[in-house]
């Protein structure tokens, strides 16, 4: 009799292939000791390195990939004096929707629950034939 | 689908004895579909023999698909008979750029002082295409191109028809600064391409040793072309754009060493030489 697998074992779709811009722009954080992180032209978290990992509070070994209002609400990201921000303000939005550069400073709360003030600067990664392929951020630890 | 490789020489063209086994031709490889539409992959210096077959046949239709525009990919198309023949129709694919058109690119080799004929004197219709970012049709096949990691925009093109597959990666460096063992199939450059491929004809310039000496030259290392194509399950792979510093002797080293990382199961690894036949039928 042929084996099933039980019914609470995770089916793993293969994940659609990554355009090559946004493969290039990990293969370059990744080997960059500026925090940075990468994300999909909807916003999708799909990498941020080890100097990110520092100011985000957590691993990405450990985070993986998160949709943006998973990851946007988990460090709730605010003005340096706590003020709220507008969403079609932050950078990464602006890069994402308005496809142009973006920086302000703001305060994010890391995975690991603590508050940082950092300076945030997002642009968009637009291919050769003009279609949006993500965003790259990197930050700036202002404490 | 039938496949002639016509030039598998990287880089510039490297003719003479300590080449003849192989073959010292630029990229260029014939795709013949079942109903006879010649699509070609390339226009490097071995497309000026194909192109004096192809005068003589005068198909209704050529389709030549460019991989990118560096000289060795392109050199050959002045010597590219058909192009100078009136009535016949030549549909001319290549990648989009955000500043110019595949016309104007190309008519910078195809003018004075590089070449002594302008593009706009050929007396073929030419068909110019930036090639779209979804599949699309030639005849009965599917042609699938998605950017590549290369110098410059650079495509790898996936033809499928009748349920057998080609795929085409001539200059390609799969992953740069990360370990092409174990990075996520999703993140490797070229993979949707290779994946599950009959055959796949890729870039293979480089020895171990080289490659680290050429780390983002855009070329891969024998070992980076056998993983990628064990990782992506491809049922055979054919080393191609060949290192024009490499003789034939130093070639075969290389086919072996891509032998034995391949292991003993499936088709082996070959080199591709001028005058290739694979049958995809």
């Amino acid at each position: 009799m042929p084996e099933t697998p039980p019914p609470e074992t995770p089916v793993s779709a293969p994940r659609e292939q990554k355009s090559v811009v946004l493969i290039l722009a990990r293969e370059l954080a990744a080997n960059i000791a500026t925090p940075t992180l990468v994300t999909d032209a909807v916003g999708t978290m799909v990498y941020y390195n080890e100097a990110a990992e520092k100011l985000l509070g957590q691993s990405f070994r450990k985070s993986g990939e998160l949709p943006a209002e998973s990851w946007r609400e988990m460090v709730s990201p605010s003005g340096v004096d706590g003020s709220e921000i507008p969403y079609e303000e932050l950078p990464l939005v602006v890069a994402l929707t308005d496809r142009r550069p973006s920086h302000r400073p703001v305060m994010i709360t890391g995975f690991d629950g603590v508050k940082r003030k950092l300076a945030v600067t997002s642009f968009p990664l637009i291919g050769n034939g003009g279609r949006l392929a993500g965003a790259v951020t990197i930050f700036w630890d202002l404490d | 689908m039938r496949v002639t490789i016509w030039g598998c020489r990287g880089s510039v063209a490297s003719p003479g004895p300590e080449t003849v086994r192989y073959g010292g031709n630029t990229p260029c490889v014939e795709v013949r579909l079942a109903d006879g539409t010649p699509v070609i992959l390339d226009a490097g210096t071995g497309i000026r023999s194909l192109g004096a077959r192809l005068l003589a046949e005068r198909p209704a239709e050529i389709h030549l698909l460019l991989s990118h525009l560096h000289l060795d990919h392109l050199v050959g198309l002045g010597f590219f008979q058909p192009l100078f023949a009136p009535g016949m129709t030549i549909h001319l694919w290549g990648p989009q750029s955000p500043v110019e058109s595949l016309e104007a690119r190309i008519s910078r080799y195809m003018s004075p002082p590089l070449f002594p004929v302008q593009l706009a004197d050929v007396r073929a219709d030419v068909v110019m295409h930036d090639v779209p970012e979804e599949p699309w049709q030639i005849g009965a096949a599917t042609v699938t191109a998605d950017p590549v990691s290369h110098q410059g925009p650079t495509l790898g093109y996936r033809l499928e028809e009748g349920g057998r597959t080609l795929t085409y990666i001539p200059d390609h460096e799969p992953a740069i600064g990360v370990d092409l063992e174990h990075v996520e199939q999703d993140w490797i450059s070229g993979f949707r391409l290779a994946d599950r491929a009959d055959i796949l004809l890729h870039d293979a310039q480089y020895s171990a040793e080289e490659y680290a000496d050429h780390v983002g030259w855009g070329h891969s290392s024998i070992n980076q072309v056998v993983t990628l194509a064990k990782r992506a399950n491809a049922r055979e792979l054919v080393l191609f754009h060949h290192d024009p510093f490499h003789n034939d002797a130093e070639l075969e080293a290389l086919e072996v060493e891509a032998r034995r990382l391949w292991g003993g199961s499936g088709t082996a690894p070959v080199l591709a030489y001028e005058g290739m036949e694979l049958d995809l039928s």
